[in-house]
Parts: C-alpha cells; sequence; structure tokens
C-alpha cells in the first residue's frame, strides 16, 4: 500500500560546546614518534573529557629571497590540470636560477587543490601538480636532491570561499624554501 | 518502487538509472515522501523512577530520530517502554525497564544495563537498541561512536580537530589537534583505535592511536604521500596509499605488527582510496586510469587483473563496503554536483541517496541501515545520515565550526 508522508528531521545533534575539565590529561606521544609536538594527542575516557593544549607551531630556518622572487612563490594550475604556463616556467626558472648561486637550500613543493572532489585522490591530484613543478626545476638544472614534494590535497585552502575566484587561487604549488 | 526499478535495469542502462533514481532521491528529500514503507511505530517512554538523568528521554529521542518511530500518549501508542534507576551497590547503576505490547499485553522485554553514572547515556542508547530490535527484528547502531574531523578558524590560519563522539552526536571528545591537516579517520574492527593521516611534520604520515589512552604509533611516514588508511576485517592489516620518487599514487597494504608492505596496485594512474571487500579477501579503491576516477576491485597478492566496477557516470570514488559486502557506497559526480550513491555490486544498479552539491565521505552504520556523510551548506561542512532505502533523511548540526569525513564506529561488545 502506497502511503504518503510528511517528514521533517532536522536535528541539532552533534553540541561542540567547549568542554573543560579539571583534571586533563594529555599524553606525550610514545617514544617512537620524534617529530616536534605540532599535534597533541589526548586520552578518551569517562574521567578525562578535555580538549588539548597549545600546539606548537614547526619552524624552518629562513632563507632570505631576493625582491622578485619573495612574492612569487605560487604557480597555479587550471582546472583538473598539472600543466604548467608560460609565464610560470619564466618564474620557475628564476628560481632555478636563485637555487644555482646558492648551496645550502632547498624547495618543498607543496601541491594544493580546490575543493571539489574526494579528498584523497585530491591529494593524487595536488601530488600530481607539484611532481610537475619539481620536473620543471629539475630541467632548469636544479638538484633532485635539494627538491621534495607534499600534497596537502584540498585540506589547507590559502582562501575561504566556494566561488571560481576562490577555487582559482587554491589550485597551486607554492614554493617554500628551507636551509639545508 | 526502487527495486522494481532495479531489476529492470543492467549495465547499459545503469545511466538511465541513474538519472531516474536522482530524481526519485531528491524528491524524497524534501519534505514529501511517496514510498511503500508502513507508518512510524508509536511508543511510549515513560520517564523511569528514581532516575537521577533523563535516560529514558535519551531512550525516546534515539527511537524518534530513527524515523521507524514516533513518540506518542499512552492512549495512542502500541508501546510502552517503563524503567527504574537502582543503585548497583559499587557505585554503579542499573537500569532495569520494560517493554509491553499495550495491543496485546504481552511483555516483550524485562531487562536491565548496568553502568557507572558518568556512562548513563551509554546505558540508555543500549536499552534503545533492544527496544528497537525486538520490536523491528533488526539491529540498530544508538550506542555506537563516530569519529570526525572538525577545523576552526579561517583560511590559511586552520586549527584541526579528531574528535570521537556518541553516534547522536553528544558528548563530543577531541582526540587530536594540530595547526596541520588531519584526514582520512578509519576505526579499527575493534572499535579500539583510530587509523588517521597527519601532517603535522609538515609532510604525511599515517598514525594508530588508541582512543582510550591516546596512545599513538606512527605506523607509515615514507617520503611522498602517505594517505587512506582501510583496516582489514580482521584488523591485522592496513590497505593505504604510497607515491614513488615520481609521484604516482599505488595501493599497498601494510602488515601492522611485521610491518610488512605488499604493493596491490601497480599503474601510472592515481590509485588510491582503499577499501577491504567484508570477507578480506578483495580490496575496492579509486582509480583514474580509464581518465576519470572509478572505482575497481584488486586482490592483493594474487597477481588477478583489476576489475573495474564502476559504469555509470564520469566520476565515481571513494567507495565504502556495506557489512554483508553487497553494496558500495561512493561519491558521484552529477553534472556539477558530487553525491552520496550506492551501488549493488550484484546488479551494478546506482542509486543516488543524497542532494547536496558537495557531498563526500559516505560511510555504512554497522548495521547497514544508514550512510553517514559529509556535505556543505552555506560555506561550513555539515554531516547528514540517510537511511539506505533513501527514506529518512537527518541533519547533524554543529553548533560551531566546519565538520567533515565522519566515520561510523563498530558494534561495542
Amino acid at each position: 500500500m502506497m502511503l504518503k508522508k510528511s517528514i521533517l528531521l532536522v536535528l541539532p545533534l552533534l553540541v561542540l560546546a567547549a568542554c573543560s575539565s579539571s583534571n586533563r590529561k594529555e599524553e606525550a606521544p610514545p617514544a617512537e614518534v620524534a617529530p616536534p609536538p605540532a599535534a597533541v594527542a589526548t586520552p578518551d575516557n569517562a574521567d578525562a573529557v578535555a580538549s588539548a593544549g597549545t600546539v606548537g607551531e614547526l619552524t624552518a630556518r629562513s632563507v632570505t629571497l631576493p625582491a622578485d622572487l619573495a612574492d612569487r612563490r605560487i604557480i597555479y594550475s587550471a582546472f583538473d590540470s598539472d600543466s604548467i604556463s608560460a609565464d610560470d616556467q619564466a618564474l620557475i626558472a628564476a628560481h632555478a636560477r636563485f637555487m644555482a648561486g646558492k648551496s645550502g637550500v632547498r624547495i618543498r613543493l607543496e601541491g594544493h587543490t580546490d575543493q571539489r572532489g574526494t579528498r584523497e585522490y585530491n591529494v593524487g591530484l595536488g601530488e600530481r601538480r607539484a611532481q610537475a613543478v619539481r620536473r620543471a626545476l629539475g630541467l632548469q638544472g636544479v638538484a633532485e636532491s635539494r627538491l621534495s614534494t607534499v600534497s596537502f590535497g584540498e585540506e589547507q585552502p590559502a582562501v575561504a570561499g566556494e566561488d571560481e575566484a576562490a577555487y582559482t587561487r587554491n589550485r597551486r604549488v607554492e614554493l617554500v624554501y628551507t636551509a639545508e | 518502487m526502487i527495486e522494481r526499478f532495479a531489476r529492470a535495469v543492467r549495465y547499459g542502462l545503469a545511466t538511465v538509472l541513474l538519472l531516474v533514481m536522482s530524481s526519485m532521491a531528491r524528491a524524497q528529500l524534501q519534505v514529501d515522501i511517496t514510498s511503500g514503507v508502513s507508518a512510524p511505530v508509536p511508543i511510549v517512554i515513560s520517564p523511569f523512577t528514581d532516575d537521577a538523568q533523563p535516560s529514558a528521554q535519551v531512550v525516546g529521542q534515539d527511537l524518534s530520530r530513527s524515523g521507524r518511530f514516533v513518540l506518542q500518549d499512552r492512549t495512542r501508542a502500541d508501546y510502552i517502554v517503563t524503567g527504574r534507576a537502582v543503585p548497583a551497590g559499587d557505585g554503579r547503576v542499573t537500569l532495569e525497564f520494560e517493554l509491553v505490547n499495550l495491543l496485546t499485553g504481552q511483555r516483550l522485554l524485562a531487562e536491565s544495563v548496568t553502568a557507572a553514572p558518568t556512562a548513563w547515556r551509554n546505558a540508555a542508547h543500549r536499552i534503545a537498541d533492544r527496544i528497537y530490535q525486538r520490536i523491528l527484528g533488526v539491529r540498530s547502531a544508538f550506542a555506537t561512536r563516530v569519529a570526525y574531523v572538525a577545523v576552526d578558524g579561517v583560511a590559511p590560519a586552520l586549527r584541526y580537530r579528531l574528535i570521537v563522539a556518541d553516534a547522536d552526536g553528544e558528548s563530543p571528545r577531541t582526540i587530536l589537534e594540530s595547526r596541520l591537516p588531519i584526514m582520512s579517520p578509519a576505526w579499527s574492527p575493534d572499535g579500539e583505535s583510530i587509523a588517521y593521516v597527519s601532517f603535522e611534520t609538515r609532510s604525511a604520515a599515517i598514525y594508530v592511536q588508541t582512543v582510550r589512552t591516546a596512545e599513538r604509533r606512527r605506523v607509515s611516514a615514507r617520503a611522498g604521500v602517505n594517505g587512506a588508511p582501510a583496516w582489514s576485517p580482521d584488523g591485522k592489516r592496513l590497505a593505504l596509499t604510497l607515491s614513488s620518487a615520481a609521484g604516482n599514487l599505488d595501493v599497498h597494504v601494510l602488515e601492522l605488527e611485521s610491518s610488512a608492505l605488499t604493493r596491490v596496485t601497480e599503474h601510472p594512474a592515481i590509485d588510491t582510496e582503499p577499501v577491504w571487500s567484508s570477507d578480506g579477501s578483495a580490496v575496492y579503491f579509486t582509480s583514474d586510469r580509464a581518465g576519470g576516477p572509478q572505482i575497481y576491485r584488486a586482490v592483493p597478492a594474487a597477481g588477478a587483473a583489476v576489475q573495474r566496477v564502476s559504469f555509470s557516470g564520469s566520476y565515481n570514488a571513494r567507495p565504502r563496503v556495506s557489512p554483508d559486502g553487497r553494496q558500495l557506497a561512493h561519491v558521484t559526480r552529477e553534472g556539477n554536483a558530487y553525491r552520496i550513491a550506492i551501488l549493488d555490486l550484484q546488479s551494478g544498479a546506482v542509486r543516488v541517496l543524497s542532494q547536496g552539491t558537495q557531498d563526500e565521505s559516505p560511510g555504512f552504520s554497522p548495521d547497514g541501515g544508514t550512510l553517514i556523510y559529509a556535505g556543505r551548506e552555506r560555506g561550513q561542512g555539515v554531516l547528514a545520515t540517510v537511511s539506505t532505502d533513501g527514506l529518512i533523511v537527518q541533519r547533524l548540526q554543529a553548533t560551531s565550526g566546519n565538520v567533515r569525513e565522519p566515520a561510523w564506529g563498530p558494534f561495542r561488545p
């Protein structure tokens, strides 16, 4: 029998109110985990309904870039593409020239996508973008050992927003200089 | 009606099916529902006597939010639940409850649940599970947990938290907090641990964290991508995604005890988002080897050919297997919208169950009756559930922040 019904269920379920606890517990990661404390793990049991404490910031020794490169460390990409424009090829060549004259400096290439599509697949697309810039720098003579890649997928947008303008700024590869 | 369509359609007509089903799903998600399901069961939950907590209220909320029950007064109800709280002597509290069929006078349940005073909500969820199963004959998952990622702040200065909450969203606990992204939480089959991806070192690594103690182990931190961890049904292995030096992503299997690594796919395309078949014999994953992303199946270490599983539409990704192993929930693209769909593995029929524009990260409840997924509204990430028959849709409203990547935990012993 066919029934016609009206159901509207909109439920305020996730109450993310700040929790506080007098016996706050924070356990350090086990000894195997060596990196600086950028993240804090918190036990979940009945006695410790606690939010975690302050999170440290990772800092790399800074590298002083010439003014014409300092503000031009981002290569933007078209939708679903890892190709590099002629202008960006010239920019990559300028970074390669700087690298050639500066020992003890490395570049980490951070690939990013816009927020559309599934998250781990986007990690793959961001990695493709970072690798395209890595290859371009390699073709300009930068040694493989001085370049590394990391893809953040859509997890670290440069700007908030859900329009084409925001997406265009979020599909990018950032060149992050680090001292060796 | 849905079944009639599914039976009538084979692979070649799957695209047509997708269009038909999506228009049906859209109608369902707006207020009107036309279907053959019976009316919700009218039930009355009397306040539990001597109870210091609103336990009966939580039982009633669980049942009514399921969409299968409606709370009524005694004159219109078919069933009544009564109960009382009794000190158990060791500091714990026993909730005794009875379920009676008001039409026949038959007593259907007379049971008790004992819990620490701090665990009264869990006790109430367990009572709701007993009532649901006794009346409807199928299991519910009120006494389970969900994990999800919450993000606060304004890009690019974001703060990421991994949160564990009861299945009704209450009692959220932050189990990890970071200034760098946290991704892809996955519950171990025993519900003790969560595997996830953290970028806390400015590179990707996979961790396994024991929920109760926060003790954690970094299980994969190779150069490049370490992503998409998925537990094998026996809890001994993780399927995961690693990248080569040239940046090519492939699915691998990691033995957790020995750290032995086995490659599952070897293809220049992006191969990622693995999930195990329910018997642990195969892995489903996303690959763009045919151009756009589609879902494939591979048998680890057997040298068997990879089979394509999804055929309708230009974008099908991030599969999750139903508890009975027969269906894949996944993300499908319709025009410019990303939506949640279920693929029947035997017939190939596809049903679209959500109507958002950026819906993603679907996962089955452990009873298989509900999907939880993430969507976006006004620039904020929100969570929602939809019953796998498409009839009951709920928004899980967060009072603050962006929420995403829900993962529904297993049944608890």
